[in-house]
């Protein structure tokens, strides 16, 4: 197989879209259902996420007066395409696609595409709320990055080397764990759960960014944002949880981590309110910054 | 009706979001809805989510007396939501004014006659069960694509009167 197909196939079947999308709706259902049950109610029916997209997909697309229609149509694809490509990156057991030296810069990179098609989108869509949100985002994502890129970055240090492959092939030791605590700390708000949800507030900003997206393109935006929860669980599994031998073993393990990590989010996200914005910034800066702090010293120690 | 179509059917009758719209109403309409969202009703197991924006909204639930300021407000919002859409009324208040007709600030005529209803659920207001009854009608119609606007696009229903209430001149 040539590299060329090799890309296709992890970009379009396996770990990409025909395989991310129906495992990022089974997790987006599983929180939902989560949130309801904790709240004592009997939550949506399994198909519920793939419904919802379905039928956004048969909606017709408003285009506000005075958009660029170009760039309100494309930043959806956009999203998609990256989450998509940086998935494709990650090394899951049967993943296609040959390891790359600097594959880790690039899936950081790939993934910060998302969160600017949402604050682009903001801005575009010429609405205040809208535009709230986009500012929102922009500096939330100043203060999450911080963890975020730490916590990988110390793994690379640890590795000696920006490869996916190699940063799963680090002995297990105390940087693991300071490093997946790093990870975690940032996991909620990438992935806009309660208390850092300041970005898609909808009692206070209605909604999020893509507010006056309709139709296939806020399809587009949902399945991006399935996409990139299947992405965030399934990164943690595969930088964090020690590999066994066995492929097969560990995909098991990395989809059980994943559902796992998913449930512990999820409930923090039912047991806090949310934060105002200044005060999530704090949180990052502080609270993120010295388990960053502690996260490279450990990596310089060892 | 291909395969794609048919799930898509489906999908409108299994995924209906809704928007309010309070036309002037006492705000007990809008009271009985919030319980649909609680353990109680849990709106959410027929799919249902409320959403802000009428951008996102395929059923818009209409409550409340019409008045001369709200009309335009309603006419405004209703073409913001994308088709196919549905309307629901809510209470008695927007099918006949209730006991706010004759009013000189009230529109003394049925909603019918700004945007095309298509279910009416009465009350004074109306109970979170009757609500969701309403909604859930709604929906069977926007998957059956037997909404008034859906059927006015088709052009299988009969040429709609153009509305005249509360038109100056």
């Amino acid at each position: 197989m040539n590299a060329v197909w090799s890309y296709l196939v992890a970009i379009a079947v396996w770990p990409g879209l025909l395989f991310a999308a129906p495992l990022g709706w089974l997790e987006l259902w599983f929180m939902r259902k989560l949130v309801a049950r904790l709240q004592g109610r009997q939550g949506p029916p399994f198909f519920q996420p793939f419904f919802d997209v379905m039928k956004l997909l048969g909606k017709e697309t408003v285009i506000p007066r005075g958009v660029s229609r170009g760039i309100f149509l494309a930043l959806p694809l956009v999203s998609v395409a990256a989450v998509t490509a940086a998935l494709a990156i990650v090394p899951l057991p049967g993943n296609p696609v040959p390891s790359l030296p600097g594959d880790v810069v690039l899936l950081l990179y790939l993934m910060e595409v998302p969160v600017l098609c949402e604050v682009l989108a903001g801005y575009v869509s010429r609405s205040i709320y809208g535009q709230v949100a986009a500012m929102r985002e922009a500096i939330l994502s100043l203060a999450y990055n911080l963890p975020f890129l730490v916590a990988i970055i110390a793994m690379a240090q640890m590795a000696g080397s920006f490869q996916m492959r190699a940063l799963q092939e680090v002995p297990y030791g105390l940087v693991h764990l300071l490093a997946a605590v790093t990870f975690l700390l940032a996991l909620p708000a990438r992935m806009k759960l309660n208390p850092f949800s300041i970005a898609n507030a909808e009692h206070e900003i209605i909604a999020d960014s893509h507010i006056e997206y309709s139709g296939p393109p806020l399809a587009l935006f949902k399945l991006s944002h399935a996409i990139e929860v299947v992405l965030l669980t399934e990164l943690f599994a595969v930088v964090f949880i020690p590999a066994t031998p066995w492929p097969l073993v560990n995909l098991v393990v990395y989809l059980v981590a994943g559902i796992l990590v998913l449930g512990g989010v999820t409930l923090l996200a039912t047991t806090t309110a949310r934060l105002r914005l200044t005060q999530a910034f704090r949180f990052y800066w502080v609270w993120g910054g010295l388990a960053s702090a502690i996260t490279m010293a450990a990596t310089l120690v060892r | 009706m291909n395969l794609i179509e048919r799930v898509i059917a489906i999908s409108r009758r299994r995924s209906p979001w809704i928007c309010r719209l309070n036309a002037g109403s006492c705000n007990g309409c809008d009271i009985e809805i919030t319980p649909l969202l609680s353990p109680r009703y849990d709106a959410e197991q027929l799919g249902i989510e409320l959403h802000g924006t009428p951008k996102h909204a395929d059923i818009v639930l209409i409550s409340g007396t019409l008045t001369l300021r709200s009309r335009e407000a309603i006419l405004d919002i209703y073409a913001q939501v994308p088709n196919p859409k549905a309307v629901v009324a809510l209470g008695s208040c927007p099918s006949s004014g209730n006991v706010f007709a004759g009013s000189p600030l009230v529109l003394s005529c049925s909603l019918d006659t700004v945007v095309p209803v298509d279910v009416w659920v009465p009350g004074c207001p109306p109970r979170p069960q009757a609500i969701l009854d309403g909604i859930a009608r709604a929906a069977k119609l926007l998957e059956d694509g037997a909404t008034k606007s859906q059927l006015a696009k088709s052009r299988l229903a009969r040429s709609q009167p153009e509305s005249r209430c509360g038109r100056l001149s």
